[in-house]
Formats: C-alpha cells, structure tokens, sequence
C-alpha cells in the first residue's frame, strides 16, 4: 500500500527529530511525556487556585453567624464547585501529571506507551472545566447540590445539570485514557531486570490506582447519565412517584466515591515511600508489605461504599457489614505507617522541604485515618454524619493528606524537572506556614462538629461562631501561603542552583541517573537493574 | 472510676488540647465534645465516642511519639550511621495483629450499640416527621394531632441585620415537636419534596427522610430530663437548608397530657366538621403556643 510506505517514510523522519516543536503550538501538538506532565501540573495549580478561591468566599461567609457576603443559593454553588473542581481539576490531574513526568523515568522508558492518546487526554481537561465553570454565567447559576448530586435535590437544577454530568464524562474518559496510559506503560515498558516486586513503590501505588480509576469512572458516569435521563427524559431511576429509588443513586455514587478517595490517596502513600527513605538514608521498611497493603485497601475500597450513608436506613445487617469492613482499612493503613515510623528509625535524617511536608503527612493524614475510624463506628457516626466532623476528616485526609503529599513530591522532583535547586528558604517558609495554617483552619471543625455543627449551611447558630471564625482565620492564612509555592516553582523554572543528577544524597532509583533536567526522550537505551539497585 | 469522673476527664484533656478553651464560656470556645444527651442512645453513642477516642489517642501518642523519638535521634546533624535493615516479618505481622485484635474490641460494644439502635418496636407513642423544603410537619398517630414547625421570624429576620437580635438565633420554631418523657417514642420519618434528615444531637440519632420511603428511629428521653432540645436538618436540601431547625419540647407525663388534650381541643373548636380525621388536623397554634421556642 503506498499510503503505508509515504508514512513509515513519515515515521523514519520523525525519528531523527528529537526536540520539542518550536513556540507555543508545542504544548497542544506534544506528545511528549514530560510536556503532558507539566501541562497536566500547571492545569492542577490553575485549578487548585480557583478552587481555593471558592473556599475563601466560603471561609469568608462563614466567618461570623448571619449572612453576609454569599445568598444561601450561591453558597451552595461554592460549596459544590468548590469540591468538584479540588476533586476532578486540581489532585487528580496532579497525579496524572506526576505519573505523566514519573512512571517512564522511574522504569526506564523512553516516553509513556500511548503518546497521542496522552495529549488528547490532557487537551479534554480545559474544555470539561470550561464547561463547568461557565454554569456560574448561565440562568440558574452553576449546580448546587453539592459534588455528591444527590436527588431529587439536584434533578431541581436548570440547565447546569446538562452542564455538569457532561463535564463529569469529559473528565471520566480523561482519567480512563490516563489510567489504560499508566497500565499499559508500567506491565510493558519497564527496563530489562525491573520485575513487578523491583518497581519503586509510586509506580506500584499508580499502577493499583490506575485499576481503581478504570473500575470506579465509569459507574460515575453511569450514575450521572441517570440523572440525565431522570432530569430532561422523562425516565425515573431516582424518583420514587415513577418506581424508581433515590438512595439507589447514592449507593452508585458512593460505588464510584469510595474508590475515588483512595484514587486520591494512593499516589500520596507512594510519594511518601519515595521521599522517607531518601531523607533517612536508609531502605523503605517491609517493601513487599507496603505492595500488599496497598493493593488490600484498593480492594477494599469497593466493599465499604455505604459507610458514607448510614442514616439512609439500611437493614441492620447492612450496616454492620460496612461498618465491619470498613474498620478493616484501619489494617493495612495502619501498616503502611508503621513501616514508615520504621523506615525512619535508626536511619540519618534530614529535614528539607520534601522530607517536612512528608513527615507532616504522616502524622496529619493519620489523624484524618483516626477521624475515619471514628467515622466507621455506625452507631456513632449517626451523630457525626453530615457534621463539620466529616468535613473535618476529609479535609485532613486530602489537605494535609493528599495535597501535602503532592508538594513534598513537586518540591522532591522540581530540581530534577527544572535543572535548578528550588529555594529552600522558601520552601521551608511554605512549609510551615501551611502546615500552622492548615491545622488552625480544620482541627476546630471537629469541634464544630461534634458541637453540632451541620456542614453545607451557609449561616449558623451563635455557638459556633467563635471556632468558625478561627477556622476562617486559618483559612485565609493557607491560602497565602500557597503563593509562595507559586513563586517557588516560577523561580525553579527561571533559574537558580543547578541541581546535580541525583540531586539528594541520599536518592535511589533510575530518574536519578539522569540528567536534571532528563533528555527530551528520557531513556533511550534501557538500563538494566538488579535486585541491590532496586532496594537500595 | 466512675463514669462521671471519666467524663470530666475527657472533657478536660479535649479542653487542654485545645488550647484556646480558657475560662471564658463565651460563644462556644468550650463547645469541644458531643453531648451526652437525655436518652440511652445518646449515652451510648457518647460511650462509644469517648472510648474510640481515647484508643485513638494512645495510638497516636504511642505511633507520634515513636517517630518525634526517631526525629530527635536520628539526625544525621547528631553524626548518626544510618542502619541497613529493611524488613522484619516478627515486627510485621505483630502490627497487623495488634491493629485487628483492637478492632475487634471496638466492634463489640459498636454491635451492641447499633442492634439497641435500631429496635424500634414496642414503641408507645408514634409520630409521623415529614420533611418539606424548608419545615417540618409532625403528625401524632394515636392522638390525631399535626402540627407545622418553621423556623421562628425572628431569627428569619435577624439572617441579614443583627443576629443577636434573636434569640436562639436560626434553632428557634414556631411551634416544637412535644414529647413525653419516660416513654419510648417511635418517628416514622420521611419527605415530601427532596432529601431531608431529622437530628437533634441531644437526642443521639439521626436519620434521613427520603421521599417515597419511610424511615423509623426512637427516642426515649431520660425521665428527669423534661426540657427544650435543639437541631437541625442534616442533609442539604436546597437554599434554606440552614434554616430549618428542629426544637423539642420534651414534657413530664401530666404535661404532655395536658399539651394533648389542649391541642385536641383547639383542633376541634377551629374545624369542627373535620375533627379526627388525621389529614386535616392541622390545628392552629394557640397564642402560647405561637411564641417562639
């Protein structure tokens, strides 16, 4: 066929191009896994700050009792535009830029498997956040009944609901095309010796996180097309006049939400079991264990769904089962942090940036873990459900949880992404800045909570004012604190210190053989690896 | 130790820990914990609250305390060689162990509590809780009584002027939910229009009322414990999800049966060609009655 020979003819030319296109039309033709990487972590700073601008409005309403600044039905738009875009537009697409830069320079690939697919699976994202954020411009504003879009309260939206469920299936078939992109990368093109058990643990935690996306998206997108049909078709899955079940759409989100924390969370572990060893200067404790806890916590994120709805009034033999199972995470989650504690203990440590926020990591993470077994306890949970208690655990387990993870990684990685040392001056500014911040602005919602606090209102009664307002307080200070981040990074980028290729002492694995910043095709001959190289 | 000994002294290592809890009592600084409550459900709910509390702290000390230990020790600035060990099958399956057996103690009394919980029958007194964007109706089963409960004007009024205008600002009604104290009280619980759920922290449960479904939970409040206990609706239910409270008005015997007989009364003074039948029994507050709880 000469349509065949004209391409590899096509082909053979590309191959002795080996720099990225000239200018702008660089970032939307690439293909490249670094470009898509950077391109996914600037889109997840974008929106971190358009989510946390949300949370200031919200902060700021709820600063003193009445109402001030935002009418009832806007706050509720903040509270779940807020949630959908820290969600679906700042961590998960962080991760997908840390595997996008990651995954090949940890296994010693030239680039991801599926290079276009990878661009197009970027390029998606600015449109479904188009879509979503222009809600707040049309008639009836943008959704409002919170990201869990519960009926019959959302079936009540205008237009935005069209908006939002398909802005919400953008966003599905972006994660999916990520998540075949990591799978297929990872099981097949890995350097000659990197067996399954020599992966560094962020390959494992993403490769495992990946299964979970592709598993849990589509039930999303399932549910949410549901809620489509129920809305401009006519149909009545959730509306009980029709025969249908509106707590049938909970147990199919909360299918898809259960899974979707640990897709939040997973990547974070693996992050941590990077930096701890390298800081300690000593191997990752029980390696293998830590492979197995993770993979025991993805399997049971998909038996513990209706943990998040036990006031809908399930059989009592329902409620036991989720609580049971759900206790059961504390389990593997509380191996994980013992192997950490265990990696630390008679190691040599030293506290820069990454290594503060991953230590700070681990102690915050494992109260939001504390707050979640608390949780699990359906008898108790009756009083905390739907409480600033929730938000509370939540909010330690992706704010200092998740998104802290992401800074110690960005801060880990940065000189070897840029070429240049970042200022750790600054860093360690950010560093603690935030981490004050951010317990003042969620430990006393616990309080909040357990006083009787509901969330999601948008004025409240005079005993909860004071907490709120140092909730608030704490607020306003950690979203200032992440300018500085900001500034870090751009300085990064501009110049500085030029990074050495190991760049950390005490630093193993294979994107340490590289230079900082690695070569436009990371690794052209694939390196071998050995058993001593891959647990050191 | 008693229990009460037990709860001053959660109550004050909660307060230490927060630091800011100082003698003033104003605005809920000292706000820290859940309630006990007045019924058996909360104290057991409170039971449980404090001893998973108290687990996870000692874990967390002992774990927090472990790696702060390890921070100050093993510094390389001390001069410190880091060891080379990586793995311990004794230490592993020890903290898989452990963790399991300390659940299992936490699942007993969580099982105990939860069956207790959910034991609606034998209930003496049944009331239908109904919930609309945004107010409550409470229809009284065996006594043919329905009352509406919307949240009191002036705190309405007080949302964008001055909130210490009203008192119990946005947890005051118009009209509470009575109920008798000492008596074992059955809420069927469901919705009109979206998602609603009924709470009153004191009360120790909540549950959500679903259009279409009815949901049921008790309450039986402690015999000494007549008196007015606030909530709210717990489940986003649309712009004046803030704004629907929930006040009870909880009633020795002989008052609760006074509040009935008044009630059934005035029903039948304003309608008399409809008195009894449920549907239509909404009987307009008497003057007492229309202040605000």
């Amino acid at each position: 066929m000469s349509s065949h020979t004209a391409h590899d003819e096509h082909h053979a030319h590309d191959d002795h191009h080996h720099g990225p296109e000239p200018g702008l039309m660089r970032w939307v033709y690439t293909t490249n896994h670094k470009d898509i990487g950077t391109l996914y972590m600037l889109f997840a700073l974008l929106m971190f700050f358009v989510g946390g601008a949300l949370a200031m409005g919200i902060r700021a309403e709820l600063f003193q009792p009445g109402i001030q600044i935002l009418e009832p039905e806007l706050f509720n738009q903040f509270t779940t535009m807020h949630a959908l875009i820290m969600v679906f537009g700042a961590v998960m697409p962080a991760w997908v830029g840390f595997a996008n830069w990651q995954i090949p320079i940890m296994i010693g690939a030239p680039d991801m498997a599926l290079p276009r697919m990878n661009n197009w699976s970027f390029w998606i994202l600015p449109f479904a956040f188009t879509m979503l954020g222009m809600t707040f411009f049309i008639p009836g504003g943008a959704p409002a009944a919170g990201w869990t879009m519960y009926p019959p309260l959302v079936l009540q939206g205008g237009w935005n609901l069209a908006f939002m469920v398909f802005a919400v299936h953008l966003m599905g078939m972006s994660s999916i095309m990520g998540a075949i992109n990591v799978i297929v990368t990872i099981l097949n093109m890995r350097a000659p010796g990197m067996t399954l058990l020599r992966m560094p643990l962020f390959i494992w935690t993403w490769l495992i996180t990946a299964f979970l996306l592709i598993a849990a998206m589509p039930v999303l997108a399932g549910a949410v097309t549901m809620l489509l049909t129920d809305r401009f078709f006519g149909t009545s899955f959730f509306n009980a006049a029709g025969g249908g079940d509106p707590v049938m759409f909970q147990h199919v989100f909360w299918f898809f939400g259960h899974p979707e924390v640990y897709i939040m969370i997973l990547p974070a572990f693996g992050v941590v079991s990077q930096i701890i060893p390298t800081f300690a200067r000593k191997p990752l404790f029980g390696y293998e264990s830590m492979v197995y806890a993770t993979a025991s916590i993805a399997f049971l994120s998909f038996i513990v769904w209706a943990h998040h709805m036990f006031t809908v009034g399930m059989p009592l033999t329902g409620e036991l089962f989720f609580m049971f199972t759900t206790m059961l995470i504390a389990v593997p989650t509380g191996v994980k942090v013992f192997n950490w504690v265990a990696t630390m203990w008679r190691g040599a440590m030293t506290f820069e940036t990454p290594m503060l926020f991953a230590l700070a990591f681990v102690i915050l993470f494992t109260i939001g873990g504390f707050s979640g077994l608390m949780l699990a306890i359906a008898p108790v949970d009756f009083q905390y459900h739907d409480t600033y208690f929730v938000v509370a655990h939540f909010h330690y387990v992706l704010v200092p949880g998740a998104v802290f993870a992401l800074f110690a990684g960005a801060y880990y990685w940065l000189p070897k992404w840029t070429g240049h040392m970042y200022d750790e001056k600054l860093g360690q500014w950010h560093f603690w800045l935030s981490t004050i911040s951010v317990n003042v602005l969620f430990f006393p919602q616990h309080f909040l909570g357990l006083a009787g606090m509901p969330r999601r209102i948008p004025d409240y009664a005079v005993q909860f004012a004071d907490w709120n307002r140092i909730s608030s307080l704490g607020g306003f200070a950690f979203g200032l604190s992440q300018l500085i981040f900001v500034y870090v990074v751009y300085k990064a980028i501009k110049g500085g210190e030029k990074a050495t290729d190991r760049v950390w002492e005490g630093a193993h694995g294979l994107e340490w053989t590289l230079s900082s910043p690695p070569p436009y095709h990371s690794f052209n001959t694939p390196p071998k690896v050995t058993e001593a190289e891959a647990h050191s | 130790m008693g229990a009460t000994t037990k709860r001053r002294l959660a109550s004050a290592a909660l307060a230490i820990g927060a630091l800011a809890a100082s003698a003033t009592a104003r605005a809920g600084y000292d706000q820290l914990n859940l309630p006990v409550g007045v019924t058996p459900i909360s104290q057991t709910a409170y039971d449980l609250h404090m001893l998973i509390t108290w687990i996870c702290v000692i874990i967390g000390v002992a774990v927090f305390g472990v790696m702060f230990l390890s921070i100050y020790l093993h510094r390389k600035s001390r001069g410190v060689t880091p060891a080379k060990f990586h793995h311990s099958t004794a230490a592993e399956i020890i903290w898989t162990i452990i963790p399991c057996v300390i659940l299992v103690g936490m699942a007993y009394p969580a099982t105990k509590g939860l069956i207790a919980m959910e034991d609606t029958s034998e209930a003496e007194v049944t009331i239908k809780v109904t919930g609309y964007q945004w107010k409550w109706k409470y229809e009284y089963v065996e006594d043919g009584i329905t009352l509406w409960s919307n949240l009191d004007p002036t705190s309405r009024a007080a949302i964008h002027g001055d909130v210490s205008a009203a008192e119990n600002y946005l947890l005051s009604v118009d009209q509470p939910l009575v109920l008798p104290v000492g008596k074992k009280v059955r809420l069927l619980i469901t919705s009109d229009d979206v998602i609603h759920a009924w709470w009153v922290p004191q009360l120790g449960m909540k549950k959500d009322a679903i259009p279409g479904f009815v949901n049921e939970m008790w309450i039986r409040i402690d015999d000494d414990k007549a008196g007015i206990y606030r909530g709210q609706c717990a489940e986003l239910c649309g712009k004046d999800h803030g704004f629907m409270p929930i006040v009870v008005d909880a009633r020795a015997a002989d008052g609760y049966a006074a509040w009935v007989t008044e009630r059934q009364a005035a029903k039948t003074a304003a309608a008399p060609a409809t008195a009894g039948t449920l549907a239509q029994a909404t009987a307009q507050p008497t003057p007492a009655a229309r202040a605000a709880f």
